[in-house]
């Protein structure tokens, strides 16, 4: 109720004169008024403090009004969000736009009812210079990298060819249209329809990537429409900008035309100029922020700001150079700036992008109930066919350029769905919003806009998901997560680079791997600082989401969540002693990512997270804490193991909360495999097991010791540096630990954690039997840290052993352990 | 294009195009290249392919080169390696990178999956007894790390280790402590990388465009 109140009074104050607006931003000319608002919207609220005396309350409500109004629509679109995120079943089904505009149109109609005015938060300015950069930044920051490359010449074909071809298909056959007499819009001239043609060209298909997303579809459907969005957004601006200043001119001639291609090149590449120059310095300028971390993020924001705003200078295309800006230095900052400059970063910017589009969204609601329209049946209903019709011919035709071209051509269902989702978006409403009025029929233009966005937000939007599952297009599975894989698509693509090298002939990986060599050699010297010591932990933590520690953590991450402060400490106490330790898991697996990522052929993300403009990439960054949480944690597992106490020390440790925690949490986040993941260990084989759910697998393995986690830290924080070398450790016990973790894994499944912890009896007698006796034999917890501490040589001199390769052959490791206790 | 001439009326091209799947035009180009890489004779070498520059600098060169020699990737049944292959060996071997075919079947492409893993895998399992043993498994896993300097073998041996223990826990269900995992088998591969898109991945576009050109 009381929120309902707020937003009326904000609404209310929303609705205020608009006139101040636009005097306090000082940008008179460029805004575009709206029809219905008066123009001299006066403080009739607040009709001022004129005493002389002192007034002892005053208000002044002109002054704060334009902030006052912003943050009032910003904070109404957001509680929006939190409403409807409540139900996650609506999201699933329903796109998040479509809520957004119902919302708006619920908004629109009190509004309605009570003023009759829209608010004036939208102009010509405000959009442009405050809400379109976030948005495209947010695009062109997430864009996936490696896929996008991949994929250059079918997102630039599809973005400014289709674009360019739907604006003038589209503008064409309008006009064409506009000659029957009976729709009696005959005064439509032919730059009018274009202009029109190119605002509705824009395609921008949050909903369908957020489907995508979902379900996985093809890495390379998904990079197309995602670029295909991103630029159409740039070739569409430059349209529109062209097509408002030959719609104002009296007569066109053949020379403007000639003009205006030409003009078209030198804002896109003039963009593209500007995006690399910003890019490269912003870059430059991050390799001396180690000292003023607190400020860092500060830079990558103002650098694409500027590089926007000085490309705007220069009337060439902002959003490429603020996408080229974001894609080049991307790459760079993320190892320069530390890791919480870069969580900063791009919470920032996800931020940033994410409001600017539901308001725009929230706003069309709104503007659609409470604008007048003027509507049209043919015009609107033929808008609607032509766009659809010339996008899907746009997209056959170009697919016949372009498949000979691409190693994995689109086939006929690839090219329906590209079709499809060309939804029209907060771009396109803006922009026409944002029309200026000497275009006569710009209510038109408003109405059919509309329309056209939520006939395609609505029913596209809502229809592609059981569309995709029914046409079942081809689905690449993102969730490569085991080693086996990473060395294999490396060994792959190395196989592919030399075939391609023996054939003569130049593929992608050709140019990928000259970009490489240019890279390393100069780029990277000059732009990224030497001592990386803590953006490689960073880059690696982005990198893989290491199999195992991934899924522990996901597994974990509720009870994990609990004291990410405790652990920390740890932590950067491991490194320091560091070099000892490190071996197994953290740096082992570590190392392993990182060089299998950085040393190849190609730096790419291992599984691309892909974003929605309306999620965070599924990023292992925001997990950093728990990462560091499940090390730490490993390394006291470890020690228990090594005493062999592991299994019988054990259930001491758990405390039932977390245990419960756990429990939960494995019942929440059912991320894609976990279920059958921790299934699947309760049979795998004891030795093994232990092994790899160290190295990569054991969610279960890992979930044990999290428990413990919360209670050890201290023991774990004294011992340590004596702690191990993980690695040898890792394979030396791995006989006895993996008896344990497997028995507390399969236990864990079946049963709540409380139950096997707890009796320490029921515990030690599985464990026995899976065998290796010293275990058994350690009671106590105590015992267990002294000897892990003695412990770590040992075990680390066989593990290192290659040769003898003990993870395969157990029995030998037993002799180690004997001296440990 | 000059080169292709009235080559499609060859009966050995309609019989190379049959058997790998290549266009006409493909095999021209592929022939000249094969040309120009034995220096027009009709067998290649080992030493042909060590000229090649760019793929001086390839960590798998070795293996690479290797395949191509490899009996059991152009023959069926057999073994071993052969000191030179001729044109046919040298476009069989290719065949294996050719990219899917727009429209399969489930069935089909299985087929190609195997195929293409069944590559991958011979380039592991050099002395083909049908495992990758461990100790193959870390040759190449050196190999693929070998440009990269600092790191040394032990990184390689870790990496390889971890894997293998991978492999162990994902094929075989239950081990006792004291089983010894003998390597992978060819079953095991399959299943290991079943969530690869090697289908689409390991693929090369074989240009309709001379490569010459690009030299």
């Amino acid at each position: 109720m009381t929120l309902v109140c707020f937003l009326t009074t904000g609404l209310a104050l929303l609705a205020l004169p608009r006139g101040s607006l636009a005097e306090i931003l000082q940008k008179p000319t460029a805004v575009t008024d709206l029809p219905s608002v008066h123009p001299a919207g006066d403080p009739m609220a607040f009709p001022g403090a004129e005493q002389s005396n002192l007034p002892v309350f005053a208000m002044n409500y002109t002054r704060i009004q334009v902030p006052f109004e912003i943050t009032l629509w910003v904070l109404l679109a957001s509680f929006a969000k939190i409403g409807f995120h409540i139900y996650h079943k609506v999201t699933f089904w329903v796109p998040e736009s479509c809520l957004l505009i119902s919302i708006g149109l619920m908004v629109g109609a009190i509004m309605h009812a009570v003023y009759e005015q829209p608010p004036a938060v939208l102009s010509y300015n405000i959009f442009f210079l405050y809400m379109l950069p976030p948005m495209v930044l947010e695009s062109g920051y997430f864009m996936p990298t490696r896929p996008f490359f991949e994929n250059i010449g079918t997102v630039l074909l599809f973005a400014v060819v289709g674009t360019l071809w739907n604006s003038i298909g589209v503008g064409v056959s309008l006009y064409a249209v506009c000659q029957i007499e009976a729709l009696q819009v005959q005064d439509i001239n032919l730059q009018e329809n274009l202009l029109f043609a190119s605002i509705i060209s824009a395609v921008d298909p949050v909903a369908v990537l957020n489907v995508f997303e979902d379900v996985s579809v093809n890495e390379q459907l998904y990079i197309v429409v995602f670029g295909e969005s991103l630029f159409s957004d740039a070739v569409t601006v430059v349209l529109y900008n062209m097509f408002t200043f030959i719609a104002g001119m009296p007569k066109v001639e053949s020379v403007d035309v000639a003009l205006g291609v030409a003009r078209f090149f030198v804002v896109g590449l003039g963009g593209l100029v500007f995006g690399l120059v910003f890019g490269i310095v912003a870059s430059f300028t991050t390799r001396f922020t180690s000292n003023v971390r607190e400020i860092e993020p500060l830079f990558i924001f103002m650098y694409s700001y500027l590089a926007y705003l000085v490309a705007e200078l220069f009337n060439i295309s902002s959003i490429m150079a603020i996408v080229t800006c974001a894609l080049t230095m991307k790459y760079y900052v993320e190892e320069n700036v530390s890791q919480r400059s870069c969580t900063t970063i791009r919470h920032v910017i996800k931020m940033l992008g994410s409001i600017a589009e539901t308001v725009i969204f929230f706003f069309l609601g709104v503007v659609t109930v409470t604008t007048e329209h003027e509507w049209n049946w043919g015009y609107i209903l033929f808008t609607l066919l032509f766009a659809f019709l010339w996008r899907a011919l746009g997209v056959l035709v170009l697919t016949q350029i372009i498949n000979p071209f691409r190693t994995i051509p689109f086939n006929f269902k690839d090219q329906f769905i590209l079709v499809y989702s060309g939804l029209r978006g907060a771009v396109t409403f803006a922009l026409v919003f944002t029309l200026p009025d000497h275009i006569v029929r710009k209510k038109l233009f408003v109405t059919a806009t509309i329309c056209v966005i939520v006939f395609t937000v609505f029913i596209q939007g809502i229809s592609i998901r059981p569309l995709l599952e029914f046409i079942n297009v081809r689905r690449t599975n993102r969730n490569l997560k085991t080693i086996n894989i990473e060395v294999h698509s490396r060994l792959m693509e190395h196989a592919v680079a030399g075939i391609e090298d023996l054939c003569g002939q130049w593929g992608h990986y050709y140019w990928k791997d000259k970009f490489m060599k240019v890279n390393n050699q100069f780029l990277r010297k000059i732009l990224i600082k030497d001592n990386r010591a803590e953006s490689s932990i960073v880059a690696l933590y982005k990198k893989l989401e290491l199999q195992n520690a991934m899924e522990i953590l996901d597994t974990m991450s509720d009870s994990a969540s609990v004291s990410p402060a405790i652990v920390s400490p740890h932590e950067e106490e491991r490194r320091g002693s560091g070099k000892p330790n490190r071996r197994f898991v953290a740096t082992d697996l570590r190392n392993m990512h990182d060089i299998l990522s950085k040393n190849m052929y190609r730096i790419r993300q291992r599984s691309t997270a892909y974003t929605g403009k309306h999620s965070f990439p599924n990023d292992s960054r925001t997990k950093e804490i728990l990462i560091r949480r499940h090390t730490t944690i490993r390394r006291s597992l470890r020690q228990g193991g090594f005493q062999g106490s592991g299994e019988a020390g054990y259930p001491k440790f758990f405390s039932l909360p977390t245990g419960q925690h756990l429990e939960r949490a494995q019942g929440l986040r059912n991320r894609g495999n976990r279920p059958d993941e921790t299934l699947s260990e309760v049979d795998y084989p004891s030795a093994h097991r232990s092994r790899i759910g160290q190295l990569s697998r054991s969610s279960s393995g890992a979930g044990l010791p999290l428990h413990r986690l919360d209670t050890l830290t201290e023991v774990s924080c004294s011992s340590i540096v004596d702690l191990i070398d993980e690695r040898g450790g890792g394979r030396g016990r791995a006989g006895g630990r993996g008896k344990s973790r497997l028995n507390s894994s399969s236990s864990e499944p079946r049963v709540p954690a409380p139950r096997c912890r707890s009796d320490s009896p029921d515990g030690p007698g599985d464990r026995s039997a899976g065998g290796h006796g010293n275990r058994d034999t350690m009671p106590d917890e105590e015992e267990p840290l002294s000897q892990a501490v003695a412990g770590p040589e040992e075990p680390s001199d066989h593990g290192n052993s290659g040769t003898q390769n003990p993870l395969l052959r157990r029995p030998q490791w037993k002799p180690l352990k004997p001296k440990k206790p | 294009m000059g080169a292709l001439q009235s080559l499609p009326d060859d009966p050995e091209y309609k019989y190379f195009a049959r058997k790998t799947g290549f266009s006409f035009e493909q095999i021209g180009i592929l022939h000249k290249r094969f040309k120009q890489l034995s220096h027009n004779e009709d067998k290649l070498r080992r030493d042909d392919f060590n000229t090649i520059p760019d793929l001086a600098s390839n960590p798998l060169r070795s293996q690479i080169i290797e395949a191509f020699f490899d009996k059991r990737n152009f023959l069926k049944n057999c073994e071993g390696s052969v000191q030179e292959i001729g044109f046919e060996e040298f476009l069989v071997v290719m065949s294996h990178f050719r990219p899917p075919a727009l429209n399969m079947t489930e069935e089909q492409r299985e087929i190609v999956r195997r195929d293409k893993l069944r590559f991958l895998f011979n380039m592991h399992d050099t002395d083909n007894d049908g495992t990758i043993t461990l100790e193959e498994y870390r040759h190449v896993v050196e190999e693929l790390l070998s440009r990269s300097g600092s790191l040394g073998k032990e990184t390689a041996k870790g990496i390889a280790d971890a894997a293998m223990l991978e492999v162990a826990s994902i094929s075989m269900g239950h081990m006792e402590p004291d089983e010894f995992y003998e390597g992978i088998t060819f079953e095991h591969f399959l299943k290991i990388l079943k969530d690869l898109e090697i289908e689409t991945r390991m693929t090369i576009r074989f240009l309709n465009l001379d490569p010459t050109l690009c030299k």
